[in-house]
């Protein structure tokens, strides 16, 4: 005969730290405490320390003089300019050599990756040695390379390397043709501006006609050429107003043009090289995640193969790729820091380190630095978060 | 009126398959199976004659490679004495040469640890994993350190080359891996500050470039410590290295522990098996097997990233080479510098990343086509 035991603690009755929620509580409680120990500890000891150093806190000296010339600004700097003004200039710095090798990076990284998957045998082994090569090697190491090995043996100026006589190479970099836009010049501006929303509502009109009738449009073709072609139409009409200044030696030098620093090229083909290996693997691994039973009811429904890539399989790798791509992204702008090792003039080698050796606010200037880099991931990761919410499987 | 959907005709027989076998079947069938084919075979075979050749040409046919001062290389090719004249100091950096036995023994062991972990034939593994990630550190601590039972002190300004970078390497991977179990376990915790605290730190970490933790462990960890404490520079660039990583770590084993089965912690909880219990007995075995390549491949960004030191003024194996190049004896070796360099890291990693592979496939069980 079943009797309800009475031995058993009911729940509640046990011993307090043997109750879940009460345990959990000490547990965090206990961690807080912690914490905040050490904290107190730290801000303790470093506000003695910046006293006894004699160091002024806050972000007051960002309005002191500069003093120091900076080679590559996209925005007005001279060693007058205030410090706030340097954090600016590096910024930019680093956001433009980001935006160069996030392009070139998934340029490579996607024709590296196809290659992989090629029937050639050689093709695809070239590729392979490439992503096996140039992601087992330090991107210090390559940085390192391409400027003092590479780009640091190029002849002088007046022996400049020279490209159809418009492009120099040269050990203080590659200088280019500068294009000056004269009067007028804003038509053409204007007629691409046109002519990207003509082609943009072309194609939802086209989308729609296809929902509606079947069939499809060349709206690809049509696109490029009205993008491609207006503006150029407008440009010539209006008489090529552009004028180029070309590069010329004098003495030592070259005057005119648009000369590129050597440690922004090195560092740029350093970052595309490299982060092209990732995302060549990345791009391969993606359209082999694709299963074949998707490749096969394609074949099976006899589409052509160059519409079951761009309709079937491509789509679906994209949901694999594009999470993978932006925090390889995110590695490149990372790294980009990595230009203070060669002097390129980015946000760590003015700011954290010119601006910080000056004025001595390690502090300030170390805590700026790292959230200009936080809020670039997280504002990233918050939009990949909607991407992903966005393209998720759609199940029942 | 429109055609009828059947054929009414027969289609015409395909060729048969091509039945050539041997080396010109294998070419037809891999570099000119088509025009288009046939065009980029001939393309990547003269990149390669244009590139590699060369290249052997400077790296082996035209170098020297033995002797002790630059005189010594005659060849238009590389000059690798440059390496070979400084190949203790590239190896054990400015560690005085009487004690350098100390680094020869730990390397030895660290190789024979690492052999004994990565052979997955040999017994005792759980022990001897043990040992690396314990008994390992404090020896090394000890003989390399010196100060204690007779050995003479060597401070850690004088450590260098490949010895420092295996060091950093070392310690990062010790370091991050326990901190990077912790701090995986906090952010699947219930308890909402605990686990605030972590994804915190984790994201904190994750989103800042290992150079400005550097930077900060040079530069604020001296003001964190009473003013009359020295802080060592090594240690200093460790702790940066240590938290930095176990950030990634951290990602690495919460992804094994998202695809563990919520029925084994279930399970686990119908035994009256505690939480710690839970997680070392059944969660954690599974799911840090799960993530071994995700690990290994954190090892090996970690060890790249070791050559970061160099900018906060530590002779790694890198720096030692940069070093060796503004030598006024050795100008203009940088080429063969910076390529023994990458040979070097190239070696470690790429083993590494073979290895990871091999243990991918050994565990990989699923039904291949």
């Amino acid at each position: 005969m079943l009797r309800p035991s009475t031995s058993l603690p009911r729940r509640g009755q046990g011993p307090l730290w043997r109750n879940p929620t009460v345990r959990a509580l000490i547990v965090q409680a206990v961690l807080f405490l912690i914490l905040a120990i050490i904290i107190g500890y730290l801000v303790h000891n470093t506000l003695n320390n910046l006293e006894a150093r004699g160091i002024q806190t806050g972000f007051g000296f960002l309005e002191g003089r500069a003093g120091f010339s900076i080679p590559q600004s996209l925005i007005d700097y001279t060693s007058d300019s205030s410090y706030g003004t340097t954090f600016v200039v590096g910024l930019l710095n680093t956001l433009l050599v980001s935006a160069l090798g996030i392009v070139a990076a998934t340029l490579i990284g996607f024709a590296v990756g196809i290659a992989r998957l090629s029937t050639n045998w050689l093709l695809a082994r070239l590729a392979t040695i490439y992503v096996e090569i140039f992601r087992n090697i330090p991107l210090l190491v390559q940085i390192l390379f391409w400027y003092y090995a590479v780009l640091r043996a190029l002849p002088s100026p007046r022996e400049s390397l020279s490209l159809f006589d418009l492009f120099f190479f040269n050990v203080r970099g590659v200088v280019m043709p500068d294009p000056q836009p004269l009067a007028g010049f804003s038509a053409t501006l204007w007629a691409l501006l046109i002519a990207v929303v003509a082609t943009l509502l072309f194609a939802r009109f086209a989308k729609r006609r296809q929902a509606a009738t079947g069939q499809a449009l060349p709206v690809y073709w049509i696109g490029a050429a009205v993008v491609i072609g207006l503006p150029l139409i407008v440009f010539l009409a209006s008489g090529a107003p552009l004028a180029w200044t070309l590069p010329e030696l004098r003495g030592f030098n070259f005057r005119g043009g648009i000369n590129i620093l050597p440690e922004l090229v090195a560092l740029w083909l350093a970052l595309s090289i490299y982060t092209a290996a990732f995302i060549a693997e990345i791009v391969r691994s993606g359209i082999l995640s694709v299963s074949h039973g998707q490749t096969e009811a394609a074949r099976s429904l006899s589409l052509p193969g160059a519409i079951t890539l761009r309709k079937i399989v491509i789509p679906q790798a994209m949901r694999v790729i594009v999470p993978q791509m932006t925090s390889q992204y995110l590695n490149l702008i990372k790294n980009s820091s990595l230009a203070t090792a060669i002097g390129y003039p980015d946000l760590v080698a003015v700011f954290a380190g010119t601006t910080l050796n000056q004025t001595g606010q390690a502090i300030e200037i170390i805590a700026m630095t790292m959230a200009v880099y936080l809020v670039i991931s997280l504002t990233v990761s918050f939009l990949m978060n909607l991407y992903n919410a966005r393209t998720l499987l759609k199940e029942r | 009126m429109r055609e009828s959907t059947f054929r009414t005709q027969m289609i015409e027989a395909r060729e048969a398959p091509d039945q050539r076998r041997g080396l010109s079947g294998w070419l037809r069938a891999n570099l000119f199976n088509g025009p288009l084919n046939s065009v980029v075979s001939v393309a990547v075979i003269g990149l390669l004659a244009w590139i590699l050749w060369p290249f052997l040409k400077w790296a082996v046919v035209d170098a020297n490679f033995l002797g002790s001062t630059r005189e010594d290389c005659t060849g238009s090719g590389a000059c690798w004495v440059f390496i070979s004249a400084r190949f203790e100091s590239i190896i054990y950096g400015f560690y005085p040469a009487a004690e350098r036995w100390r680094v020869d023994i730990v390397f030895a062991l660290m190789a024979a640890l690492v052999a004994w972990l990565a052979i997955p034939r040999l017994p005792r593994k759980r022990l001897v994993g043990l040992f690396t990630l314990v008994g390992f550190p404090i020896i090394a601590w000890f003989l390399l350190l010196g100060g204690h039972f007779g050995l003479p002190e060597v401070p850690t300004r004088a450590w260098g080359g490949l010895m420092l970078t295996l060091t950093v390497a070392t310690v990062g991977i010790v370091g991050s891996l326990p901190l990077g179990v912790i701090l995986a376990l906090g952010r699947r915790s219930k308890m909402p500050f605990v686990k605030s605290v972590c994804v915190i730190f984790i994201e904190f970490w994750r989103g800042v470039p290992l150079i400005t933790v550097l930077f900060m462990a040079s530069v604020m960890l001296p003001l964190f410590v009473p003013g009359n404490v020295e802080f060592d520079k090594l240690l200093r660039a460790l702790i940066g290295i240590m938290f930095f990583w176990s950030a990634y770590m951290a990602e690495v084993v919460r992804g094994g522990l998202q695809a563990i089965g919520k029925g084994q912690n279930e399970a686990g909880q119908a035994l009256g098996l505690g939480y710690w219990q839970r997680m070392g007995l059944i969660i954690l075995p599974q799911a840090l097997k799960l993530v071994i390549p995700g690990i290994v491949n954190t090892f090996i960004a970690l060890f790249k990233d070791t050559s970061l030191v160099l900018i906060i003024g530590l002779f790694d194996l890198l720096a030692i080479i940069r070093a060796g190049l503004t030598d006024s004896n050795w100008l203009g070796f940088s080429t063969e510098g910076y390529v023994f360099a990458a040979l070097v890291f190239w070696i470690f990693c790429f083993s590494m990343s073979r290895y990871s592979q091999y243990i991918e496939r050994r565990l990989n069980t699923s039904y291949r086509r």
